[in-house]
């Protein structure tokens, strides 16, 4: 049946995660730095392939008679070294050696390495023991000690400074791989291959590795420079190339003895190592940069401290809805990537009065949670920001007020509890500190007085022997007793309001059922307002009076939770109550959803809801739909909702 | 032969820890898994419900050979191929296949949809290039995706049709038997149906036997044949799917069905129950469920119950020494 809008429907491509070669290419190049790094390091690489072409005099041919001429003399751009070589062609030559020998032993260090921390990682157990042992021992000797030592026992000579250098870094790569590998390991896809029948070797080459390599190209970019260099090092004590040979170390080394007499002939290979060097580094960080997901992802740009507003119209004054604790109107949040906006939150009514409980019902990615976060400002900026409406907090504008006033408002009037606690709660410390430390943190008293209102709170989230409770650490505690100290939380510092973002959905149901009827307590004994937001028409029932619908950014009906449950108005809340099986009545046919939600940075002009509307017409799609009064306190958002008499279930 | 039993299992144990340390020291052991007996019956759906941790997951991987008990035999059509699995796991693979809980982690990110469907055609059926083609499109069809979608890549899909993927993937080999851990809990409410109807579909039309284990009681109520409730690592009741839940016998069952949220109903349970588990490093001698079982006598600390038959129906068993009667 209709089953095929979905199978034939294109999935969306988000516009920044396709993960092709010339999108990374153009990302490195929007990296000054990095093409900088890219440009030099390529006249470099390109000069130094291009030596045996070039009209260079023999690098190794001496000319006693032309010793230590300067830098722009007749016939030597750069002069002559001690023995009467000309240095541009010993520089060109070297570098050449230089870079041939780093890369090298980079390539070398990257697959042994590479290798171990591969097997490592996959195998587990002994073998890892086994491998990584042998890895530490090597990292416990320092660094170029061990190179000395490794060149000491092979003989001095360019390839055995190669080796050298190579051996040094393999545990650099091992470790490095190992961890990804690890966690690789674990993933599920692993355990999918082995069903299928692929052999270990398989899974380790097909499946793993091409999830490793970027980390092992980054590592590779990031250590050639530092490979390089201690090539140049060793060759420098002369353990490297050796006469007449020259690489950039070596003439570095050459110039040692007459630095003051004739600077340039240390000075040149000196700025050579060091272009050399510095291009590979910025390039090597430019490359990190685009291929790390999480600078990708801009997981690592650190967001303002509170939501952006940018309305359009500043309101009036707004006169609150009597009664009501907090009253937000309009609300518009979004979200700006590059030249697209995403409208994520596209214009929400909410009213939460005093100990009463809003429950905000929809699909993922339908805006509940940026709609609840907005409120204290807490969606991060970029690229949020809240495009218009007010958010009245007992008539107080939470979108005008002072910062200050808002990192007050925060957990004392308008508390959060999230769906993971290990969210909210620092593993590193006790439970009673950072109770205490919330209890204080917005009235000032003593230890004491605090820590026995800590006890107290523990007390009222019905906590098993609370005082022993406060030193536990949160790993200690089982998931539902962890939610409890998060709710505990919320209510140090006599909060109005509690915004909860799906506080029960990764609790067991035995667990939830508690948690639920214990904020139902609260909020009747304590008065405190909830906005509550699910996806489970069962969690609502079991707390929410009002419940509000959510679709694509929009409340599509609102009213009270029995009502709604009972005859639902909007052909969207009829599907999504139909569409999830009921205990107790298992023969109960299950109507999908077909299709799926609309990406919110191109809604249609009509009814968000049309393409999978199974009552549209033409007129849905004609104009946008307002939110319109459907009887005593509810709202629908569509124009030809299912009226009761029409009969649903 | 409708009643002959696929699978069965018998007084599975699966220990984690254990043994002594390089110190002679012994090491916490926690039983994850313990005294487990079931039978699986061809052309059912055997529907396992249970809170987090309390071993469902440990069995399903068992079954299907990702893991080995520590004790006790699994048993396939009159097989002991789980044992065989520690040495070739391909012999099961052909006959038990897995659909996983997480769709998009359980597919690999840098492969397109065709490597993945096509491994098991290549390592379990060794099926030439031709026959591959069309088992691929066989397959797509079978869960109502679109042969194009074959050449992306696992994050363009949603999480509905990348599960309908992982379904096809555990499909491809033909098996007998398919085990289902969560396989929807981590999808979209709107897109849950969808895929518990394709499964529906897919049973009927190869003749599939599931496995089915979820924490979600409705979802397990509507797709279930059979139940079997898991606790602490045993199973404390099973029996019809119906009777199960209309009748449950067993208090930690009964609990669980009066704990779900369902449209329309307020919660019927207190605030201040204990929720907590046993501790798995020290567990009690008799019943897991004492300290929090609200018809617990000294008799069940004391002693451990058997799972048995309720009042003489024999296809209706609880572990418990004072069992709830037949409402
Ligand atoms: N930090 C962010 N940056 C960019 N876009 C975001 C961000 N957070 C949310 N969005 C987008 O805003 C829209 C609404 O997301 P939101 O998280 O509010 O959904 P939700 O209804 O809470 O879903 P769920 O049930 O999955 O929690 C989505 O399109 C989402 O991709
Ligand atoms: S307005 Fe039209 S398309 Fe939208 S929900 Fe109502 S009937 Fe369906
Ligand atoms: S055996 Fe006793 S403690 Fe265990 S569930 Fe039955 S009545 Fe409760
Ligand atoms: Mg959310």
């Amino acid at each position: 049946m209709a089953e095929a809008n979905t199978a034939t429907g294109n999935p969306p491509r988000p516009v920044n995660r396709s993960s092709g070669r010339p999108d990374n290419l153009r990302l490195l190049l929007n990296n000054k730095l990095a093409t900088a790094g890219l440009a030099i390091f390529a006249l470099i690489v390109l000069t130094a392939l291009a030596a045996p072409l070039l009209p260079l005099p023999d690098p190794d041919v001496t000319a006693p008679a032309d010793r230590l001429f300067r830098p722009l003399s007749e016939g030597h751009l750069l002069g002559t070294d001690a023995l009467g070589r000309d240095i541009l062609s010993r520089l060109i030559w070297g570098t050449r050696v230089s870079l041939a020998v780093g890369i090298s032993a980079t390539l070398i260090a990257a697959f042994f390495g590479s290798l171990i921390g591969l097997v490592a990682g996959y195998a587990g157990g002994r073998v890892d023991t086994f491998l990584m042992r042998g890895i530490d021992m090597v990292m416990a000797f320092p660094y170029i000690l061990l190179a000395l030592a490794i060149v000491a026992v092979l003989g001095p000579g360019l390839l055995n400074a190669l080796y050298a250098i190579a051996v040094v870094n393999i545990p650099f790569f091992a470790r490095n791989i190992r961890g990804i590998a690890l966690g690789l390991s674990r993933r599920e896809f692993v355990d999918a291959a082995r069903l299928s029948g692929e052999s270990n070797a398989q899974i380790l080459f097909i499946e793993v590795l091409p999830n490793v390599l970027p980390v092992i190209i980054i590592t590779m970019s990031t250590t050639v420079g530092w490979m390089i260099l201690e090539t140049a090092g060793l060759s420098f004590l002369g353990l490297g190339a050796q006469p007449p040979q020259a690489d950039l170390g070596s003439m570095l080394g050459d110039g040692r003895k007459i630095l003051f007499t004739a600077p340039h002939v240390s000075i040149i290979p000196g700025l050579m190592i060091f272009a050399l060097v510095m291009s590979i580094n910025l390039l090597g960080d430019g490359v990190r940069d685009v291929l790390d997901p999480r600078l990708k992802s801009g997981a690592l740009t650190r967001p303002l401290a509170r939501t952006a507003v940018i309305r359009d119209i500043a309101p009036g004054d707004i006169e609150p809805s009597p009664g009501a604790v907090l009253d937000v109107r309009g609300l518009k949040t979004e979200f700006r990537f590059g030249g697209e906006v995403f409208k994520a939150v596209g214009g929400v009514d909410m009213r939460v009065g005093r100990g009463e409980c809003l429950g905000i019902v929809g699909e993922s990615g339908s805006g509940k949670t940026v709609a609840a976060m907005s409120i204290m400002g807490l969606v991060p900026t970029p690229p949020g920001r809240i495009a218009g409406g007010v958010a009245l907090l007992e008539g107080e504008d939470l979108f005008a007020v002072s910062d200050e006033r808002i990192r007050q408002l925060r957990g004392s009037a308008v508390s959060h509890v999230f769906q993971d606690p290990l969210s909210t709660l620092h593993p590193l410390f006790t439970v009673g500190d950072q109770l205490i430390e919330a209890i204080q943190s917005h009235r000032s008293m003593p230890k004491s007085r605090a820590t026995e209102r800590a006890v107290e709170l523990l007390n009222l989230v019905r906590i098993p022997n609370p005082a022993e409770r406060l030193k536990s650490y949160p790993h200690e505690l089982s998931g539902g007793m962890r939610q409890r100290v998060c709710i505990a939380m919320a209510l140090a510092d006599d909060a109005r309001i509690i915004i909860a973002d799906e506080p029960t959905t990764a609790l067991d149901v035995t667990v939830q059922a508690q948690v639920l009827a214990l904020l139902d307590k609260l909020r009747r004994e304590r008065d405190v307002g909830i906005l509550f937001i699910t996806h489970d028409f069962g969690v609502v029932s079991a707390i929410c009076d009002r419940v509000a619908v959510m679709y694509a950014g929009q409340f599509v009906e609102t009213g009270a939770t029995g009502e709604i449950l009972k005859s639902p108005a909007h052909p969207y809340t009829a599907k999504l109550i139909d569409c999830v099986p009921v205990l107790g009545q298992p023969e109960r046919r299950l109507d999908a959803i077909e299709g799926r939600p609309p990406v919110v940075n191109n809604l249609p002009i009509g009814c968000a809801f049309a393409e999978r509307c199974p009552r549209a017409q033409d007129d849905c799609r004609a104009a946008p739909i307002p939110l319109t009064e459907f009887g005593q306190g509810r709202a629908v958002r569509c124009i030809h909702p299912i009226l009761m008499e029409a009969g649903h279930g | 032969m409708a009643d002959a039993a696929l699978l069965s299992i018998e007084k599975a144990e699966r220990v984690f820890g254990g043994g002594r340390n390089l110190f002679g020291r012994a090491r916490p052991a926690v039983h994850a898994v313990q005294d487990v007996s079931i039978e699986v019956r061809r052309g059912e759906t055997l529907g396992i419900v249970g809170e987090s941790g309390c071993g469902k997951s440990t069995l399903a991987r068992m079954i299907v050979g990702l893991d080995a008990p520590t004790a006790g035999r699994i048993v396939f059509d009159g097989r002991d191929l789980v044992a065989e699995a520690g040495r070739d796991l391909r012999r099961l693979s052909r006959e038990v296949q897995y659909v996983f809980q997480d769709p998009v982690a359980s597919l690999n990110p840098r492969k397109t949809i065709r490597t993945i469907l096509e491994a098991p055609l290549i390592h379990l059926l060794g099926l030439d290039k031709q026959a591959r083609a069309a088992r691929l499109s066989e397959l797509m069809d079978a869960v109502n995706l679109a042969p194009e979608f074959l050449d992306r890549y696992p994050h363009e899909f949603s999480g509905g049709q990348a599960q309908r993927i992982g379904i096809a993937r555990a499909l491809a080999a033909d098996p007998k038997l398919i085990v289902l851990d969560e396989p929807v809990s981590a999808l979209d409410v709107s897109v849950q149906a969808q895929v518990l109807n394709i499964l529906d579909g897919l049973k009927h039309k190869f003749g599939l036997t599931y496995v089915f284990i979820s924490h979600d009681l409705s979802v397990v109520e509507s797709v279930s044949d059979r139940v079997a409730v898991m606790y602490f690592g045993r199973i404390v009741e099973v029996g019809p799917g119906r009777s199960v839940f209309r009748h449950p016998r067993h208090p930690y069952t009964h609990l669980l069905l009066q704990s779900a949220p369902a449209p329309g109903r307020r919660s019927l349970v207190s605030d201040d129950a204990t929720a907590e588990l046993p501790d798995p490093y020290n567990p009690p001698p008799g019943c897991a469920f004492h300290a929090r079982c609200p018809r617990g006598t000294d008799l069940c600390n004391a002693r451990l119950p058997r799972l048995e038959a309720v009042s003489g129906d024999e296809s209706h068993q609880a572990a418990c020494f004072h069992p709830h009667e037949r409402r």
